[in-house]
């Protein structure tokens, strides 16, 4: 029977991982993730969760445990965090490479220094060029139910890619709220165990991670885009049969809220996007036309989705829990890109939140109405820094 | 919805107690949330830690800056950290002090409870005399004082839920249910 229990994130991810039936978990503890790890310690140990747990020395070592499992078969797990994850970094690179649907959780946390434990995009998004498919949660129950789900996307014969499902520090990670824990059947009907077309084997044996040479190594990077190119639509299928079998709809590639003929759209990813759909049915009442796009999947970046989502829009509004130094915020820069020579439509970059800087609904609302005064009187700068020491009073009042 | 903010130090159980009154919540029917203020935590640091109970689902994932109620777990806390800051007009305070609620004064109007949770743990032999571990008995405190959910709720998840000692931490919590002391108590 499927059951209600009050969990945080971080144990939601670790059922998640249990329920997927993951064979092999390697992983090295460090905040705010640790209790991912300590979780499923605990599930090995009490024989609730039949995987091979290896305790490894770094988290480079516990993506590289991975891959090996994931090259023999096996359906592997790991969890991380903003400097565990940045030194997994050329690993992330090879999963997706050798083409190794390896699932991994990863609380999003700042980068120091200085050193910070709370809430940031960036660890996440320094990462998305390495070939992996990132899912943003919202909630603990989407922690949950994204981990299946990505296994059972990135296990596809034409994806074949490795997926990160991350959650925001404490947020999520450390927040208890209710989360329907599935009964295992009912997963195991969604979720077919894994078994690939190629993998280490003694009685067929095959070479793995070889040399391309030139005459070859474009055309395995265009095999990766080309799967990237199918991504989308595998998300929305898995999504729609997800939905069906759970009765729930984590989101797909962005979860649209009152985005129906909006004036302003405005774009959150993460655990603000909860907090901010308090706030549009706010506005709403108020009068102002405007709706809430919630970035779910920022791998493969939903290109048409966000032409679509624009049509008619005057103004967009992003907020960027992240920051590229000598760029700006990530969702901002890759929404115009996709809406280049498409839509002709103001948008704002608004910078908010780094390090964990409390978003409370009072800043969320005075973000949306400047996205919204701007209809009248234009784009006044491309990129606003929101809750700064220096302009704390405009934001909170 | 009802915002509950609790101020303790590291080993007082404030976290946990946050977690047990979202528990006891949403047997009753509500969406709940519960978690903690982390820095970096060590035993005697001061502590917050929230709970957000709506019979909607809650969506608010900030921190609670506007509390309808705030328990003040250490009354030594009250030089360090301002824990009426922000609290609604008419929000509840509940402190464990052996004072009467006449001989407390916070500064603001907003009516104040008072229990011995320290002296009730200690009965209990719940933590040591320096440290006692005061959540459950505060628990039972915050339910007479407002209501929040039905103290026979509160006391099966004290019960089912505490680590270790699960009889005594529902009689503590009883205890202070009877014991706590303002106006207009449920």
């Amino acid at each position: 029977m499927s059951e209600m229990k009050i969990v945080s994130g971080n144990f939601a991810a670790a059922y998640g991982a249990k329920l997927s039936r993951v064979e092999v978990v390697a992983a090295y503890p460090i905040t705010p993730q640790t209790e991912v790890v300590e979780k499923i310690a605990e599930l090995v140990a009490e024989g609730e969760m039949d995987s091979e747990y290896i305790k490894v020395e770094s988290e480079h070592s516990a993506m590289a445990a991975c891959i090996a499992a994931s090259n023999a078969g096996a359906r592997a797990y790991t969890a991380s965090s903003a400097h565990g994850l940045a030194l997994m970094h050329e690993l992330l690179i090879w999963a997706s490479g050798a083409r190794l649907p390896v699932v991994m959780t990863n609380i999003n946390r700042a980068m120091g220094p200085p050193w910070s434990v709370w809430a940031d995009h960036h660890d996440t998004l320094a990462q998305k060029g390495t070939g992996q498919l990132q899912f943003f949660c919202e909630s603990n129950q989407e922690v949950l139910d994204s981990v299946i789900m990505a296994y059972k996307i990135c296990e596809d014969e034409d994806i074949m890619l490795p997926a990160m499902v991350v959650e925001d520090a404490f947020i999520l990670s450390h927040t208890k709220e209710p989360v329907e824990i599935y009964d295992q059947e009912l997963v195991d009907e969604f979720l077919p165990s894994y078994d690939p077309d190629y993998k280490l084997d003694v009685d067929q044996p095959l070479g793995f991670g070889s040399l391309g040479m030139p005459d070859w190594y474009m055309d395995f990077r265009y095999k990766i885009a080309e799967a990237f190119e199918k991504a989308p639509d595998k998300i929305m299928e898995v999504n729609k049969e997800f939905e069906e079998v759970f009765g729930r709809d984590p989101g797909g590639l962005i979860e649209k809220y009152k985005t129906d003929g909006v004036d302003v759209l405005i774009v959150t990813m993460g655990s603000i996007s909860s907090t901010s759909k308090d706030v549009i049915d706010e506005l709403r009442e108020e009068g102002h036309n405007v709706g809430l796009a919630r970035l779910r999947t920022f791998r493969p970046f939903p290109v048409e989705e966000f032409r679509k989502l624009t049509k008619g829009v005057n103004v967009v509004g992003v907020m960027d829990r992240s920051y590229t130094f000598g760029h700006g915020g990530d969702a901002a820069r890759e929404i115009k890109d996709a809406l280049y020579g498409h839509r002709d439509v103001i948008l704002k970059d608004y910078i908010v939140g780094l390090g964990g800087r409390d978003l409370t609904p009072k800043i969320l609302k005075n973000v949306m109405l400047d996205a919204i005064s701007l209809q009248d009187k234009g784009l006044d700068k491309e990129i606003e820094w929101v809750d700064l020491k220096i302009n704390q009073e405009r934001w909170r009042r | 919805m009802i915002e509950i903010r609790f101020h303790g130090r590291g080993g007082q159980g404030a976290v946990t107690a946050s977690e047990f009154l979202a528990r006891a919540a949403f047997l009753e029917g509500n969406d709940v949330q519960s978690f903690p203020m982390y820095g970096v935590e060590r035993r005697g640091a001061p502590v917050t830690a929230f709970t957000r109970i709506d019979s909607k689902a809650v969506r608010n994932k900030a921190q609670i800056h506007e509390p309808d109620i705030v328990i003040v777990m250490d009354m030594a806390l009250l030089d360090a950290v301002d824990v009426t800051a922000g609290i609604k007009p008419d929000g509840k305070v509940i402190l464990n002090t052996e004072k009467a609620p006449d001989d407390i004064d916070l500064g603001v109007d907003n009516p104040i409870y008072t229990v011995d949770a320290s002296s009730i743990a200690v009965e209990h032999r719940l933590g040591s005399k320096v440290a006692p571990i005061v959540n459950t008995a505060i628990l039972g405190a915050i339910v007479r004082a407002t209501g929040v959910v039905d103290i026979n709720t509160l006391v099966d998840v004290v019960r089912n839920n505490a680590p270790a000692k699960k009889e005594e931490n529902a009689k503590a919590t009883k205890q202070a249910y009877e014991e706590v002391r303002g106006e207009e108590l449920e």
